[in-house]
């Protein structure tokens, strides 16, 4: 078995992926992480997982076009330049 | 080269990084699988120059120290193998490919190790030559590679300086101690020049094409000598090259190393290749039960 080894460093930290070790079971993935990820102290925590519980999502659709949602959804820069101009052309030619 | 191939080389040319689960050319995979899989043989190969003299060792903090760099180097090969394994191939037939010679392991660990000033030299200065490598393989574009290099490193930055702690002592000891210093860094430097490898330009070389290593040989080496030859020299000792020196513009000159010679060692010739290789097959054989049980 598998398992992908996630190793923190200090508490209260992200748990970071490190790699993984090959055990027949969790008891003896237990004994070789603990060797392999901490026994310098380098770890607080570790998490094993078994590879094959891991359920990973990659593909992204965007059909939707969801920009409105992100920061680079915004193109302020170009539109207040814009605003500032003609407010600006507006002041120097007083209403007719 | 077909397009989904090129479109890969690209993206690995930028900086992209790829995981374990990612469509990979088949190219690309065949070399890592070969690089990594030397790096992990030459991990677990390696320590056999050490383990001699753990028994050997002149105090018992000294031999403390081995063995845990032992340990540690041991370790490097489980991690190592553990990522050529996700890649394809089966532990047992590296493992097989190991003892049979049909894959490499460094030049460096096909020499005896004489006295235990070659283990202060090992320690010290193939450890450092490793840990440029090694270093240039952080950027790697195969990621989970990357990502155990970064505990690699790590672990040889103790090995360095315990190195550095077994040449000090013996440096600033007695006459006698210096000599073995002396003479073990004679027997190390050729191999130690030849480490990384002939000076290929990068561009040809494959490793940096696919963006396995961030660097190229002759890179490494320069590296190697302008970290590490101002050290030698200001603890007295006499590098074996009077072409040595660093010319203005800061580049290190040096005798050209003896390529057949590397060439002759690391396809089993070298002087302690066969033995080595021996007594790696005799532990495989003697702890088959071992892993039979385990994997029952």
């Amino acid at each position: 078995m598998i398992f992908e080894v996630f190793r923190q460093e200090k508490k209260g930290q992200a748990f970071q992926h490190a790699g993984s070790v090959e055990a027949p079971d969790a008891a003896f993935a237990d004994a070789w992480a603990r060797e392999q990820y901490g026994r310098r102290g380098e770890s607080v925590a570790l998490w094993l997982v078994p590879r094959s519980a891991v359920h990973e999502v990659s593909d992204w659709a965007d059909e939707f076009d969801l920009k409105y949602r992100r920061v680079d959804g915004y193109s302020i820069k170009t539109r207040l330049a814009e605003a500032r101009l003609r407010a600006s052309a507006k002041r120097q030619q007083p209403a007719a | 080269m077909d397009s989904r191939t090129e479109e890969f080389l690209a993206y690995v040319q930028g900086g992209g990084q790829a995981e374990a689960g990612d469509w990979l050319p088949d190219e690309y995979r065949q070399k890592l699988i070969k690089f990594i899989e030397m790096h992990a043989n030459s991990e677990l190969m390696g320590v056999l120059p050490e383990r001699d003299w753990i028994l050997r060792a002149p105090t018992l903090q000294r031999k403390l120290a081995l063995t845990a760099k032992v340990q540690d180097e041991v370790g490097h090969a489980q991690l190592i193998y553990r990522v050529a394994e996700d890649l394809g191939k089966p532990r047992d037939a590296m493992l097989s490919d190991l003892i049979s010679g049909k894959a490499k392991f460094h030049n460096v660990f096909h020499y005896p190790t004489r006295t235990w000033g070659d283990v202060g030299v090992i320690a010290w200065l193939v450890d450092a030559a490793a840990i440029i490598s090694q270093k240039a393989l952080l950027k790697c574009s195969y990621a989970p590679y990357a990502r155990i290099m970064k505990k690699i490193c790590w672990e040889e930055s103790f090995h360095i300086l315990h190195g550095r702690d077994v040449i000090l002592a013996m440096m600033t000891g007695t006459d006698a101690q210096r000599e073995l210093v002396q003479e073990a860094l004679n027997r190390w430097w050729a191999p130690l020049m030849q480490f990384h490898g002939n000076p290929i330009p990068r561009d040809e070389d494959p490793m940096w094409v696919w963006r396995i290593k961030s660097q190229g040989n002759e890179d490494a080496r320069q590296q190697f000598l302008e970290g590490y030859v101002p050290q030698i020299w200001e603890l007295g000792l006499t590098v074996p090259d009077p072409k040595l020196r660093r010319t203005d513009d800061g580049v290190w000159e040096y005798t050209e190393p003896d390529w057949d010679e590397l060439r002759a060692v690391v396809t089993g010739h070298g002087p302690s290749s066969q033995e080595r290789l021996a007594f790696r097959k005799r532990f495989l054989d003697q702890e088959k039960w071992v892993r039979e049980t385990l994997a029952a």
